[in-house]
């Protein structure tokens, strides 16, 4: 496979970067597009430039740390992936390939398609946990949950805070990621002592990282790697409604 | 009351300011289109400047007008802070965009908006004010409407209204099912039928707005 690919350059967080184009010959459609990217390192370490940076850990679609907009979109042109989980089977060859880090302001790039993301870090530690210590494990169905609630909170809880919902929205919105984790804690009976407090003091720490705000467009939910329904978002209006609202 | 400037300056708070005021306009329409409707009656005009002395003189419409423009007001203001505090939440944009399976409306709203606002104020000099400040003592509000479509603007004033009605529209279209979400009502079996109703009432609303100028630029004999 031949590839061009039009990579973002950014060598800091001060750098403005910009955009470097690369040939790459010997890809082919059964790497994973990390693995592509991977090539392009070798390449480009070999030639005595420097590598481009991204992040990754599992590469397995389930610790949320890769993540690019490829071609126009975060994670690429599959459905329902994260980019590690992405091959490059789903490109042609002799095509260009567009690479572009998260945009938004909560994510400042730190180094080419790197970015901090450490803004979600401060919206969970604002509420985005159970205080109580649990203990260990307790038997299954001790504690009933009718099915229906239990799927809908694991629908939530699959969130795996890649921040693709951020980069798709128009507006940078966060919405979608802390209506993932508050719904998922409102909605089982671990979550309810805090329930009310939870939901006001993460939208309060969302609102100060510098996220948009949501106009219910929806390209959070088509693009999210886990298919994260924006039902959520209306579950956290709700929760943040009735908390500061209806609530003494 | 701390609690209700952190709710009213939240995001979240925000958006229920924009729902509420919104689906308040939305009720507002309907009023306004029903006595509207008025003017297809064949009297040459009886019916409607009865209705309209009676919309320009009652003390209780007089309070419900200041309502009304409070009401434009706040989703007008709000609009705009939030679309302005969505362009900051991204300096710098991707140079490569591929268009998401998201509505298609939802992405013009501030554009739409804004151009109903300066339909309003064009809408509200010929009319409000024409029939207030400038011509009170004419009781012929019919004759004032028919010729601002049959004539106005070289015989184009009509067609400002029917663009002003497909902006309408397109707002609306994405507008009334997003108040509901906006206001956490998102429920398996209510939702398609919100979504219904919000399309149907997107297109027969305007529709019906513009009905009028266009009935009385072609269709019209006096
Ligand atoms: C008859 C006039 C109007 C009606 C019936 C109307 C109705 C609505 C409704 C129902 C919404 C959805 C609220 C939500 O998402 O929670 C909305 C949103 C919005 N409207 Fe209007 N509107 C009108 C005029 C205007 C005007 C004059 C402007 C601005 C100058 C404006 C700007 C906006 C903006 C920026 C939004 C937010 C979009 C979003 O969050 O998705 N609207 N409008
Ligand atoms: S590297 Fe873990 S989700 Fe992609």
């Amino acid at each position: 496979m031949k590839l061009t690919l039009e990579v973002w350059r950014q060598k800091n967080s001060e750098d403005k970067g910009k955009f470097e184009t690369y040939t790459l010959d010997n890809a082919n459609e059964h790497m994973s597009f990390l693995e592509m990217l991977d090539v392009l390192n070798e390449k480009l370490t070999k030639e005595g430039k420097d590598p481009v940076a991204f992040s990754h850990d599992c590469r397995e679609g389930i610790c949320g740390s890769c993540g690019c907009v490829i071609n126009g979109r975060p994670h690429g042109p599959d459905e329902e992936v994260a980019t590690c989980q992405l091959h490059m089977r789903k490109f042609e060859d002799g095509q260009k390939i567009t690479i572009e880090p998260w945009r938004a302001k909560g994510f400042p790039v730190l180094k080419d398609l790197v970015v901090d993301r450490s803004a979600f870090d401060r919206i969970m530690h604002a509420g985005g946990f159970i205080t109580v210590s649990t203990g260990s494990a307790v038997d299954a169905n001790l504690m009933p949950i009718p099915k229906a609630i239990a799927d809908e909170a694991f629908s939530a809880a699959n969130c795996i805070g890649c921040g693709a919902c951020v980069a798709a929205c128009k507006n940078a919105s966060a919405m979608l990621f802390v209506a993932a984790k508050v719904s998922h804690l409102a909605l089982l009976p671990q979550g309810q002592a805090e329930k009310t407090e939870r939901v006001k003091k993460m939208v309060k720490a969302m609102d100060q990282e510098g996220f948009g705000n949501c106009t219910n467009t929806g390209a959070c939910e088509a693009e999210c790697p886990k298919s994260i329904s924006i039902r959520h978002i209306a579950r956290m209006n709700r929760e943040y409604l009735s908390a500061s609202i209806a609530s003494e | 009351m701390g609690w209700l400037k952190e709710t009213f300056t939240s995001s979240i708070g925000r958006k229920l300011i924009m729902s509420i005021t919104g689906l308040f306009l939305i009720g507002f329409l309907l009023t306004h289109l029903s006595g509207n409707l008025l003017l297809f009656i064949q009297d040459q005009g009886v019916a409607f400047n009865e209705y309209s002395k009676f919309m320009s003189t009652s003390p209780i419409i007089r309070v419900l007008e200041v309502v009304l423009v409070a009401g434009f007001l706040f989703h007008i203001v709000d609009g705009i802070m939030l679309s302005i505090k969505n362009k900051k939440s991204r300096p710098v944009g991707y140079k490569k965009r591929s268009g998401s399976e998201s509505s298609f409306f939802s992405k013009f709203m501030p554009q739409t908006g804004l151009f109903i606002f300066i339909y309003l104020i064009i809408h509200i000099n010929s009319f409000t004010i024409k029939h207030r400040v400038v011509e009170p003592g004419n009781l012929d509000f019919y004759g004032t409407v028919s010729d601002a479509f049959r004539y106005g603007w070289g015989g184009f004033y009509w067609a400002f209204y029917v663009l002003a009605m497909v902006l309408l529209a397109f707002h609306l279209n994405h507008g009334f099912q997003s108040a509901f979400q906006s206001l956490g009502l998102n429920h398996k079996k209510y939702s398609p039928i919100i979504k219904t109703l919000g399309s149907l009432y997107s297109i027969v609303v305007p529709a019906a707005f513009a009905a009028i100028p266009v009935y009385f630029r072609f269709f019209y004999t006096a």
